[in-house]
């Protein structure tokens, strides 16, 4: 027998109080509930998302300056948008940012599936080990930021020491976040090393939704553990990690806080990914209405991407 | 006896009213508050000190809001944005005069001055147009000049002093080992120290500002694209930047600066300003430091007259220039303590309490207090101090600058720190960022 909520019925009062919210009530209709309940959520919805989007919108066809309030707004039409498409430095910001994004995810995914599969077993302080793992995905990124920024210093560094001990090499000789060949994979290490437990964490419960009968089917099938990893683990884990691909693609699409605090956009702009640049032009140019039309460029791009890969990880479930 | 009584309680009444009201009114006097917005340094807490006097003169309270160097600009430059009262008296930096003037942000300072006896002919001429006058060169005053400054070098005198140094530095370049006086003995002293084992530490030559976010590689390249003949723009026809920040001298000076950065500075010291020099001086890592004069009384008194020496920034061929640093004190239009705020910059503009602000580590901009005598004996760093106030230049102090400041800052670093291109094609890209700049803003 299902349960049947019925709106029509007396609503429990516990208190004298609401029996006349309750008379109100029940002379409403479900729709008319409905719409008292959805109502501030639209109203939040609308002043926190709607208005910016479409003020943004706006500001993009502008000269708009934030902090020139004397000069007078012109419309510009598209002249921002082709100003932005046009702009070889805006294509090497894009260049930057997508090595970050491919670089870390392929470390990330590789990593935190091999740590969620070793995980996944039972062996002598697994809850500890698995803590302990999950440790640099809790703190802040402008901690990291700030904290790797010291393990990178080339004099006193721990990070140059350990190369050091390992290698040979003077830890004052090479200088990760300064120089050219090296700062852009001082970004990736770090944010991989912040989001493989993340990673983990997701295909560890995509190990852990597949069924032992699904195993005990293949053990009787005589299949060997690397064919049972290629037939059933991975192919079953596939959507979880396409998930957590679309959750870290997203996230470091508009990474912000660790870069800047980490290498500021630098050397030069080796670093300097579309956030960065974006924020520059916004807040530190007031470039009010290039920067909007440089927002909508990027939304428009991460949204897109963002829905062909969704119907793609539909698919990928569906088979 | 009741109504003798009745008057009495009418009386008293009164009585408490009264003394309710003067008392009040006494307590208001007391309770005056004025908030002073600068960056968060060494200069800083002597003006802390410095301002005990005016609390105990005029019973006006004074209180500070002091931000770091490196979120300076972006915290009060919005906090004047947004029309904010949170400071009423605000040591601004020279670039933001421009913006600070048009928008409103300033109180004219012009009628005040009139008024109260105060003449900008008093004060250093290149203070003057530096941190006061907006549109430069006209006698439109928005602030008083308050913390004189400009860049300067430190050097290592206990490493200079050394026979073995200089008997090795004669030897290989035919004179003494001595403070530069050029771009191209500067380059000799830094290569000289790059490397060296100095008493069982490894050293480098040089500490020049790299950093990127801010205002650091600018306010530290245009030291040497100065003297190489760098202009802003044709001073016959303003705004006309193509073949005066692009000219081969300021390309060449560009060049030189990336050269000792390439050759003799510490490793990681790719986005290092004021602090970051500070460390690398104090703990004995470089023998020659690029930094503000402010920072000079600080760093004297930690380190001892035998082991610091100070310079004046090096001379080149087309010139002998610094980059001018410092700033004036403003009264914010938006305050609801105008007055006070007032009574404060003419009881700082006191000769009396200039020459106390330079004894207790302030830069003094007064003429009565630089010009006096004794001024060069009362510090070992106040001759040079004084030689580079004559020859300092400054960044556009346009509404603008802000724009003009961030491309300088991306073209330069990109070329100096991460070898990015040439030193014309940088200014070359440089030229055309800030003709867009101006095209923007209107002009």
């Amino acid at each position: 027998m299902s349960a049947r909520i019925d709106v029509e019925q007396p609503v429990v009062a516990p208190a004298a109080s609401s029996s006349l919210i309750k008379q109100r009530l029940h002379g409403m209709s479900d729709r008319g509930i409905a719409w008292l309940f959805i109502t501030p959520t639209i109203v939040l919805l609308l002043a926190i998302n709607i208005f910016p989007l479409i003020w943004t919108i706006q500001a993009s066809f502008t000269n708009y300056r934030a902090n020139m309030g004397w000069l007078k707004v012109r419309n510009v039409g598209t002249g921002n948008y082709s100003d932005i498409l046009g702009d070889p430095d805006l294509w090497t910001g894009m260049q930057t940012t997508a090595h970050f994004v491919f670089w870390s995810i392929l470390f990330e995914v590789v990593l935190g599936f091999g740590l969620a599969l070793l995980v996944n077993r039972k062996f002598r302080g697994h809850s500890f080990w698995t803590t302990i793992i999950l440790l640099p995905m809790m703190l802040s990124p402008a901690v990291v930021g700030n904290f790797w920024t010291f393990l990178f210093q080339p004099q006193v560094g721990l990070f140059n020491y350990v190369v050091s001990f390992f290698s040979g090499i003077a830890p004052s000789s090479f200088q990760m976040i300064g120089d050219v060949g090296l700062a852009p994979w001082t970004i990736v290490l770090v944010d991989t090393w912040m989001w493989t437990p993340y990673v983990m964490l997701i295909c560890l419960a995509g190990l852990r939704s597949i069924p032992d009968s699904i195993y005990e089917a293949a053990e009787v099938d005589r299949a060997s553990t690397w064919r049972t990893f290629w037939s059933v683990t991975l192919p079953m884990v596939v959507p979880f990690l396409m998930l957590a691909v679309l959750f870290r693609a997203i996230e470091n699409f508009k990474m912000f806080d660790m870069v800047n605090l980490l290498t500021n956009g630098g050397p030069g702009s080796l670093t300097e990914t579309v956030s960065i640049t974006l924020k520059r032009a916004a807040f530190e140019k007031w470039q009010t209405g290039w920067s909007s039309a440089l927002a909508i460029i990027l939304f428009v791009a991460v949204f897109g991407a963002a829905n062909i890969y969704v119907k793609v990880l539909n698919k990928v479930k569906q088979r | 006896m009741k109504p003798i009584a009745k008057t009495q309680g009418w009386i008293a009444t009164l009585a408490a009213i009264a003394t309710l009201a003067f008392g009040s009114t006494a307590a208001r006097a007391q309770d005056k508050t004025l908030t002073l917005c600068w960056a968060a340094w060494d200069p800083a807490n002597a003006l802390v000190e410095l301002s005990k006097d005016f609390t105990a003169q005029s019973g006006v309270k004074m209180k500070f809001e002091f931000v770091p160097w490196t979120s300076y600009a972006d915290r009060f430059l919005n906090e004047l944005n947004s029309h904010s009262k949170l400071c009423d008296l605000i040591i601004g930096d020279s670039q933001w005069i421009g913006g600070s003037a048009e928008n409103g942000h300033y109180v004219k300072l012009n009628d005040f001055f009139d008024k109260n006896g105060i003449k900008m002919s008093d004060f250093v001429p290149a203070t003057v147009v530096g941190y006061s006058e907006w549109p430069k060169n006209t006698p439109n005053y928005w602030a008083l000049p308050a913390m004189a400054d400009a860049v300067g070098w430190t050097y290592r005198k206990d490493w200079f002093a050394k026979p073995e140094l200089r008997q090795e530095f004669k030897a290989k370049y035919g004179r003494e080992l001595a403070p530069p006086k050029d771009w191209d003995q500067f380059l000799q002293v830094a290569k000289f120290f790059q490397a060296r084992n100095i008493d069982g530490k490894k050293v480098y030559g040089a500490y020049i500002f790299t950093e990127r976010g801010s205002e650091g590689i600018t306010m530290g390249v245009t030291n040497v694209m100065y003297d190489y003949g760098f202009e802003y723009d044709n001073p016959k026809k303003p705004y006309d930047m193509n073949g005066f920040v692009n000219s081969p001298g300021a390309v060449k000076g560009l060049e030189i600066y990336k050269q000792i950065f390439d050759c003799c500075t510490a490793p990681g010291m790719t986005n290092a300003y004021m602090s970051e020099g500070l460390d690398a001086f104090k703990s004995g890592q470089v023998a020659m430091q690029m930094n503000w004069f402010a920072f000079f009384p600080g760093l004297y008194k930690a380190m001892g007259p035998d082991k610091i020496g100070f310079f004046v920034n090096p001379a080149g061929p087309k010139g002998h220039y610094s980059q001018l640093g410092g700033q004036g004190i403003s009264v914010v239009s938006y305050s609801d303590h105008k007055d006070d705020a007032l009574k404060y910059i003419k009881w700082f503009a006191q000769p009396a309490v200039q020459q106390k602000w330079w004894q207790i580590g302030g830069y003094s901009a007064l003429r009565a207090v630089v010009e006096d005598p004794g001024f060069p004996k009362s510090a070992p760093f106040a001759p040079d101090f004084l030689v580079t106030m004559g020859i300092v230049k400054d960044f556009w102090a346009e509404p603008n600058y802000a724009s003009l400041l961030l491309d300088m800052q991306k073209r330069t670093h990109n070329y100096v720190v991460a070898g990015q291109g040439t030193a014309q094609q940088a200014l070359d890209g440089l030229v055309k960022d800030w003709a867009k700049d101006f095209k923007d803003a209107g002009k």
